[in-house]
């Protein structure tokens, strides 16, 4: 049988604010444990929660940014359970009155836009860290973490493939790191992912049974475990089971999801108003000036790069995938002033692929946006070819000299002068005459033979259009 | 008079006149509590000295003219506000030695106003109780017969205050745990409006109830205590913006035009008559003293127990969460693993009615009982709080009993949970609607112990309260009756 | 209302309550007491009534996000039953 794939995601992201979220002790990760904790994020008897306005801020600004209604009030609640890294015995979260709803973002997969649905965002703070490695019959807490807040954004199940629900992570951390409120690093669990997905048979309506799954902690992760888990529930449907309601774990060594089953207690979170917290009164003006500090969001500055500089859906799409790739391209557009495609081709051919060769990102670029302007002017003025330009770039990345230095140093120049074409095209032909008389016969295709020939004996220097025309008058000249 | 039975308004006249030293004012108390406090049981906590190095600080500050309303005087607190200097069990065995590493606000305010913290006192564990009784350590006695409890759960700072052994005392009152103890041991105690003093610092029982208050020897003492804890705390976002006034203005201007409510609700079956008959007089004195009496109704009255028990318990099955024997508290570990070892300390950790109020509180926020239970009691909370603000359109305060009866005998209504929390009728919706009341004392029942008299008022509206309370207190001398120890 | 014994047993379990049998039966009993009691609340139609979640006015109660002193450790630390190389230890938790 075949099925149809319906995938949720839930996306933390822990802000970049100054302070956690209910007290003022620093969330920047790293300290030695409990450093940073207070009598608040500890959990002490008698201590009450204040609410970071900065956090709020962020969850304005991430809800504005994908199109949600801002509820005000909203409302924090106390989600509860028992756990060695939870201070309080429940975590302060946001339950049915969260502080954005009903929104949506935008997804590229094989080159059409995708509406997919967000049910919701809300605020929380996240849990500190048991730590059991190397220790025998004891675990350790450290609550450097809890109270650092995090925004958690809830998809509607709208995700029909792995490929759609990396694209959708790629969006969300895009538009948090572009509104500067997540630094969007994955590793480190910065902005961290879980999914929901089950399988339906084709045409059915109803969904089928899910599957929560998590640690997924890379674009990478998500995928195999995505693909992984579409795999095991076809072949438990095909085989005629059923699929149990669980949480399953993404484990990236063996390659398999595994069930919590038996591992986590049956939970029954009793969800209770936080009366700590008085309701959080969002005023208009507050969302007014918000959005007037919003910057350009991806899809916005996709859409410009598109009428701006006449680039293809899926070139402005590759371009804005980050905010720093974006602004990359855009300084070295405005540091040449034209030929907007040239640039975004040698962005996105030469440059990206030898920054993935070097395993760095475009923010630890060491070729500047002005180095690879001049290259492209370059180009464009025909002092070099196309061709010459991989070699000067190769010889101008991770220096702090001009493409023209470069170019001059090395005497790659290009050369157009008709007469020194000419005479490289002589010496081809005297050397061939057997060609050129076939050539002259009818056998049309010896002409990039001898393009080839005169290319490789001026080293790859000579202006290939004057080379291709000069050709032409030779060979008729002998006929 | 020994120096130990004057009122906080009486000590501070004879401190700023020279007549006495703060040290010489404290000596007095700590004598008092020498002879005393082994018979009433008041403080889980007294450190005379301690005690004594805050006396000589504040006589600096009198000497040095920096003198604050509140600077020399010795002032109990309940077991459950955090003080650096003290422990803070909250009566409890699972907090039995824990000391916080900060100050609550109300320690602090009291630290910066001079005042001398003379100990924490005895209460029913994490302020689960009408009696004292569920204190992890001894009973507090009530001052006016030893075999009857001082109520509660702030029996121990009523008791103190009622036993001389400290001027003034704060409590907290979640469901009448200020008022019903003050109403059992003939003192005036006063429980704001939800909002007027900062929960920072107070270990919560129901954060949406609770709310601290003064214990005192008269209504005038009431009001300068409330002065000194009142105000917005930037550490409790539930503490309100509105700026307190000062209580002591218009105190004393009378009661003449007043509109005072008697709702009849709270004149049922079950209430003493003696009370019925103490609180029909104290109608009758405020009439002579211009008042104009207005009988209403509150129609939901008779549903605010069981309203209040469903929140009250939700919230504290919350609130003690936090207490897992992980990072303060007497843990339990028996060897065997993390699950094992919360379920030992919590266990062990609870007293019985501590127990009961958690496991009510969980079950009625547990999956498929919310919304018929939790739920359901803040829709009647809305209610009841409706009743109120449609009583105080007609009237500027309501004039109740405290409590049914006076103070019984230690182990009468331990048996009967469900009794101990009915005996809470009177006081409970003040705490259900936020609203400020206070309890002061209208005579003695058959038994000689006494009687409470309640005005409740509008939200905000201490001052009203306090106003009637005075003109009462000023008509009559039942504040001035003492137990004989 | 009454509350069975397996159900005490299983409130007890999520609220983390080790409890003997005579506490169970004790509870059983006080709990299905209270509850009849309560549940005259069902007199009442609260259709439509909205549930009074907060005692607090609302209004503007956050706070700037200004860092604070963070409690130095050893003084967090020195209130817990069990510590470990700076971290709050605790019986192995089985994963």
């Amino acid at each position: 049988m075949e099925y149809n794939v319906v995938i949720g995601l839930e996306v933390h992201c822990q802000l970049s604010t100054r302070t956690k979220i209910f007290c003022g002790c620093s969330p920047v990760f790293g300290a030695e444990p409990n450093r940073q904790t207070c009598p608040i994020c500890l959990g002490h008897p008698g201590v009450l929660p204040v609410l970071n306005r900065a956090v709020v801020h962020a969850g304005i600004m991430a809800g504005l940014a994908t199109h949600c209604e801002i509820r005000s009030p909203n409302v924090f609640s106390r989600k509860h359970y028992f756990y060695p890294d939870l201070p309080k015995g429940y975590q302060i979260s946001q339950y049915d009155k969260p502080i954005c709803e009903h929104g949506h973002l935008e997804i590229l997969v094989d080159g059409e836009t995708k509406r997919i649905g967000l049910t919701r965002i809300h605020m929380e703070e996240d849990a500190g860290k048991n730590m059991h490695e190397g220790l025998d019959g004891v675990s350790h807490v450290d609550l450097n973490r809890a109270g650092v807040p995090l925004l958690e954004a809830v998809s509607e199940p709208d995700l029909r493939s792995p490929e759609e629900a990396v694209a959708y992570l790629k969006k969300m951390r895009n538009i948090v790191i572009y509104l500067g409120i997540c630094d969007g690093n994955m590793e480190r669990g910065n902005l961290r992912c879980d999914a929901n997905i089950s399988l339906r048979p084709k045409g059915q309506k109803e969904f089928g049974t899910k599957v929560e799954m998590k640690n997924m902690n890379s674009f990478r992760f998500l995928r195999q475990a995505l693909e992984y888990e579409i795999k095991r529930q076809t072949q438990v449907l095909n085989e005629g089971g059923t699929i149990v309601q669980e949480t399953r774990l993404w484990d990236a060594k063996r390659g398999v999801t595994e069930s919590m089953r038996g591992k986590e207690m049956a939970h029954d979170y009793r969800y209770l108003p936080e009366p700590d917290l008085a309701p959080v009164m969002i005023s208009d003006d507050w969302i007014e000036q918000v959005k007037k500090e919003l910057p350009e969001l991806p899809d916005d500055k996709r859409n410009r790069f598109e009428s701006e500089y006449g680039l293809s859906l899926y070139d402005a799409d590759v371009l804005t995938s980050t905010r720093e790739l974006a602004d990359y391209y855009e300084q070295t557009v405005k540091a040449f002033d034209k030929a907007p495609k040239t640039t975004c081709n040698w962005v996105m051919g030469e440059l990206m692929g030898r920054l993935n060769e070097d395993g760095t990102s475009i923010d630890a670029c060491p070729m500047s946006p002005a180095q690879l302007a001049g290259l492209v002017a370059a180009i464009e003025d025909g002092t070099i070819s196309g061709k010459i330009a991989k070699t000067v770039f190769a010889k101008l990345f991770g220096t702090d000299q001009t493409a023209m230095q470069v170019i001059e140093a090395e005497g790659l120049v290009q050369e157009s002068d008709p007469t020194a074409i000419d005479a490289m095209i002589t010496p081809v032909l005297d050397a061939n005459t057997d060609k050129v008389a076939a050539y002259l016969g009818g056998k049309d295709k010896l002409f990039g033979f001898f393009v080839g020939q005169v290319m490789k004996a001026s080293k790859g220097q000579a202006n290939p259009q004057l080379v291709n025309e000069r050709l032409k008058a030779l060979l008729a000249s002998r006929g | 008079m020994e120096p130990y039975t004057w009122t906080l308004h009486e000590a501070r006249a004879k401190l700023d006149a020279g007549d006495i030293s703060a040290v010489e004012l404290t000596a007095s108390l700590l004598y008092r509590i020498e002879q005393v406090e082994p018979q009433v049981l008041a403080y889980n906590c007294v450190a005379p000295e301690l005690v004594e190095a805050q006396a000589e600080a504040a006589d600096h500050l009198i000497h040095d003219g920096k003198a604050g309303p509140l600077t020399g005087l010795g002032i109990a607190l309940k077991d459950n506000m955090i003080t650096q200097d003290l422990p803070t069990t909250c009566s409890a065995r699972l907090l039995e030695g824990f000391v916080s590493p900060t100050d609550g606000t109300i320690a602090a305010k009291l630290k910066e106003a001079g005042s001398v913290v003379m100990g924490k006192t005895n209460m029913d564990e994490f302020a689960m109780g009408s009696s004292t009784e569920n204190s992890a350590t001894e009973a507090t006695r009530n001052p006016w017969d030893l075999n009857r409890a001082p109520g509660g759960s702030s029996g121990g700072s009523a008791a103190a205050v009622a036993a001389d052994l400290c001027l003034a005392a704060l409590g907290s009152d979640t469901g009448g745990s200020i008022r019903q103890p003050a109403s059992l041991c003939g003192v005036v105690g006063m429980k704001p409006t939800y909002g007027r003093v900062s929960r920072y610092g107070l270990v919560a029982f129901a954060s949406s109830l609770d709310q601290i208050g003064p214990l005192t020897k008269d209504v005038e003492d009431a009001a300068l205590l409330l002065n000194a804890v009142s105000g917005n705390d930037p550490l409790d976002s539930t503490s309100s913006k509105r700026e307190a006034p000062d209580f002591m203005d218009g105190l004393k201007d009378g009661v003449a035009g007043m509109r005072i409510g008697v709702p009849k609700e709270y004149f049922i079956d079950g209430t003493d008559p003696a009370v019925l008959t103490a609180v029909q007089s104290a109608i009758q004195q405020m009439t002579k003293l211009g008042a104009e009496i207005v009988e209403i109704s509150l129609p939901h009255t008779p549903y605010a127990v069981s309203t209040y028990y469903l929140i009250a318990t939700a919230e504290a099955s919350s609130n003690l969460a936090r207490f897992d024997g992980v990072r303060y508290g007497n843990r339990v570990d028996n060897g065997g693993d993390l699950l094992a070892m919360y379920m030992a300390t919590r266990e062990a950790g609870f007293g019985p009615e501590v127990k009961r109020r958690i496991m009510l509180g969980t079950y009625a926020l547990s999956a498929g009982y919310y919304d018929a239970y939790y739920k359901k009691a803040q829709q009647v909370r809305s209610l009841i709080a409706q009743d109120l603000t449609e009583a105080f359109e007609q009237v500027d305060v309501l004039l109740t009993p405290t409590s049914p009866t006076g103070a019984f005998k230690l182990g009468e209504r331990t048996a009967d949970p469900l009794k101990m929390y009915l005996s809470d009728i009177y006081t409970i919706s003040a705490n259900l609607a936020g609203v400020p009341a206070i309890s002061q004392p209208c005579g003695l029942d058959g038994n000689g112990v006494p009687i409470g008299l309640q005005f409740i008022g509008r939200s905000f509206d201490e001052a009203s309260v306090l106003k009637a309370a005075w003109a009462f207190e000023n008509a009559t001398d039942f504040h001035t009756a003492r137990p004989a120890l | 209302m009454s509350i069975e014994t397996n159900e005490v047993r299983k409130i007890a379990q999520l609220a983390r309550l080790e409890l003997t049998d005579d506490e169970v039966t004790s509870l059983s009993a006080d709990m299905s007491n209270i509850l009849a009691y309560i549940a005259q609340l069902n007199e009442l139609d609260t259709t439509g009534v909205p549930p009074l979640e907060h005692a607090a006015e609302a209004g503007e109660t956050m706070r700037d996000d200004t860092p604070r002193p963070s409690l130095e450790r050893e003084r967090g630390l020195s209130v817990a039953p069990k510590v470990e190389n700076g971290c709050f230890a605790v019986p192995k938790i089985i994963e």
